[in-house]
């Protein structure tokens, strides 16, 4: 009998082109995201070895960094904003790439437009320029992000070299209690895990936990993989996963439909499968999460304090500490939900889809955002925008004096004008909480959508469960 | 690519753990379309005040440090965003090398492709190289890739490994994209095999959607 595979294995093994002695492999690669902040220099690079592109029809570009969340008919006033969209532009025309042009309702943030066409599919190979491409693990898929080198070898041989992973498992068993959201899941798990806890590794999410979250809770889990130091996480496909991708706009169709479906179902892991390192945790024990440093792994159920260096042995450990809450001007032991809040961000393509919205616009709805809070809510693309609206979330929204905008990454990490001024302190749903990213001095708190909700109508961190 | 064979010069100390890519190169500069130049904004939010003057406490702007090839840092170097920019902006500075316990996966890399070589080291070893890095002007450390040893300013030896393939690239400066040309034959067969196996995969983005 063969021995019994998990679905990397699987996934990985099917799309070995050749192997060296030393295992790294050619592997070839099914779909290929391509974005505007790290793919100039990679058509620059085909351009100059006038190298072609392989495989258009594998291959789709959108501009979601640099995008205006505000009113964008009339363009891009960013000067360098603007330059690298229209050098996007010129890119795909050269070179025969399908785009999803920033006025087209289907434009948006590239990892949530990947599943939401059908473009994603269960046991793909796909890349991106972009570390949170991670997300589409949810899929089935086995994917990870690639520097620009790497962008350019898969554009000109719609393959890559690489060096195999290991296994990870990262089993999560029983029901999330209220009030508590994927978001808190894998914010534990990257509490348990640490920040470089899946390095080398890819990460397989098991249990009836993930068994029983929709797509959009997996995407939420696999998206922050890369937090965890694992370049790719993914759930084994399952009938959830089929029901999602039935009938999107670039899912097989038909006869194809029933091929692809056969194959999906071969790729969960086999029993018994190896797995190199392993992790474990309890959903019933998962309060939400929100973290109080500079780094993901600083995070802690909202019940918690603001740890005290003081009790850190290794030496390296406690300068981070220290220095993290001194960028975060926070005092030890300060209850965590003590901390006031002067902008919220309600986005990214960690926590940008419509359960997202919706779960935020509960909190919202009959309530006001706090005096002297911001709060923006970014849908993660026109379509979740437009399915928002015909739900009504958006007047909500408006009404609880939230800011309701077009879609794109936003103030994840700033590259349009959404940043966090003169070193806000922000409740934020997305994934990195780094000094600097939202804004010069800017103090991230990440945590759930519901949670980013309640921060901002009562303008401090809140555990949510405690508003109903 | 740039060759990599042998180094010799300055090793800075940065004893931080996750020095993520935010840091080495933050977003706002992102919108560039080119990949030179980009040594100006390396770890700018610690490098230069606020009034754009450069902080006298940061390591790269004291003397000898300010000439280092050579960086020594702490766990999990290079996590966070995938932007190339990270290295780019590295060896546009000067560096060539970094030393850390462990390094973040598309960071690690992302400095291949580039000539920029990443050596992780046992925490120990890296704490002797973290000490002989702040031995200012004798913080010079020469590293031998094909030898796979780093020289330290006493002149005791370290060892590290690279993988076969990588450390071939580099002491080559082979081009990856060349290099898989090579395969262009197995990539067709590939692709035939798996248009038969999996069709679905063919066409995707060239259908108009519906």
């Amino acid at each position: 009998m063969a021995e019994p595979r998990t679905l990397f294995d699987k996934i990985w093994r099917s799309h070995v082109v050749s192997r060296q002695d030393d295992g790294t492999c050619l592997l070839y690669i099914d779909m290929h995201l391509v974005h505007e902040v790290t793919s100039p220099q990679a058509f620059e690079g085909l351009r100059l070895a006038d190298r072609a592109l392989r495989r258009p029809d594998a291959t789709i570009a959108v501009a979601d960094h640099n995008v205006p969340t505000s009113d964008r008919s009339r363009g891009i006033d960013d000067p360098e904003s603007r330059l690298q969209v229209e050098t996007l532009e010129r890119n795909v025309r050269e070179f025969g790439v399908p785009y999803f042009a920033i006025n087209d309702t289907r434009q948006g943030i590239v990892h949530i437009i990947g599943p939401e066409e059908g473009l994603s599919q269960p046991g793909m190979t796909i890349v991106c320029g972009d570390s949170h491409t991670a997300t589409h693990g949810a899929m089935g898929a086995l994917a990870f992000g690639i520097g620009t080198s790497e962008v350019e070898h898969v554009l000109a041989t719609q393959t890559l070299i690489q060096a195999p992973a290991k296994n990870m498992k990262v089993a999560v068993n029983g029901t999330l209690g209220a009030g508590v959201s994927p978001k808190d899941v894998i914010l534990a798990i990257i509490g348990k895990i640490g920040t470089a806890g899946g390095t080398g590794h890819v990460i397989e999410y098991v249990g009836s936990t993930f068994r029983q979250m929709s797509m959009e809770g997996r995407m939420t889990v696999c998206n922050m993989t890369i937090e965890g130091g694992a370049r790719a996480g993914l759930v084994a496909p399952d009938e959830v996963t089929f029901a999602y991708v039935k009938g999107r706009p670039y899912a097989p169709k038909g006869g194809a439909w029933e091929l692809a479906l056969a194959y999906w179902k071969t790729l969960p892991s086999d029993p018994g499968a190896h797995y190199d390192k392993e992790a474990f945790l309890d959903a019933g024990a998962i309060a939400p999460h929100v973290t109080w440093g500079t780094s993901p792994q600083d995070v802690l159920p909202v019940t918690g304090r603001v740890p005290d260096p003081a009790g850190v042995e290794d030496p390296l450990k406690r300068a981070a500490m220290e220095r993290s809450l001194q960028y975060m001007q926070l005092a030890p032991k300060t209850p965590l939900v003590e901390i006031p809040v002067e902008r919220v961000f309600i986005g990214s393509c960690t926590n940008s889809r419509i359960e997202d919205l919706r779960a935020a616009a509960a909190i919202a709805k009959g309530r006001r955002v706090a005096e002297g809070v911001r709060a923006l809510v970014v849908p993660g693309s026109g379509l979740v925008k437009r399915q928002a609206e015909e739900e009504g979330l958006d007047r909500i929204f408006l009404e609880a004096g939230f800011e309701w905008r077009e879609p794109g990454c936003s103030n994840c990490m700033s590259m349009n004008n959404d940043r966090a001024e003169h070193g806000e302190r922000v409740a934020s749903t997305s994934n990195r909480n780094f000094e600097g990213r939202q804004g010069k001095n800017a103090k991230t708190h990440l945590m759930g959508p519901a949670m980013a909700a309640a921060a901002a109508v009562t303008g401090r961190i809140t555990d949510v469960r405690e508003l109903g | 690519m740039e060759k990599f064979t042998q180094l010799t010069g300055v090793a800075a100390p940065m004893p931080m753990i996750n020095i993520d890519t935010d840091k080495i190169f933050p977003a706002v500069y992102l919108k560039t379309i080119k990949r030179t130049g980009l040594s100006k904004h390396l770890f700018e939010e610690v490098r230069f005040r606020p009034d754009g003057s450069e902080n006298p406490d940061f390591v790269l702007n004291q003397t000898p440090y300010r000439n280092a090839k050579i960086l020594v840092g702490g766990d999990n170097f290079g996590c966070g965003s995938s932007r190339e920019h990270a290295p780019w902006a590295l060896l546009d500075f000067g560096i060539r090398a970094v030393i850390a316990p462990s390094f973040a996966d598309i960071f690690y890399n992302n400095c291949f492709k580039n000539g920029l070589l990443p050596i992780a080291l046992p925490q120990a070893e890296v704490d002797l190289l973290m000490d002989d890095a702040r031995k200012g002007a004798n913080a010079i450390l020469t590293i031998d890739l094909e030898g796979g040893t780093i020289t330290r300013p006493d002149g005791g030896k370290i060892r590290f490994e690279i993988d076969p393939f990588r450390k071939h690239c580099l002491l080559e400066g082979l081009d990856d994209i060349g290099l898989t040309e090579q395969k262009a034959a197995a990539i067709k067969t590939f692709e035939e095999d798996a248009r038969r196996a999996r069709p679905w995969l063919f066409g995707i983005t060239a259908r108009s959607a519906s």
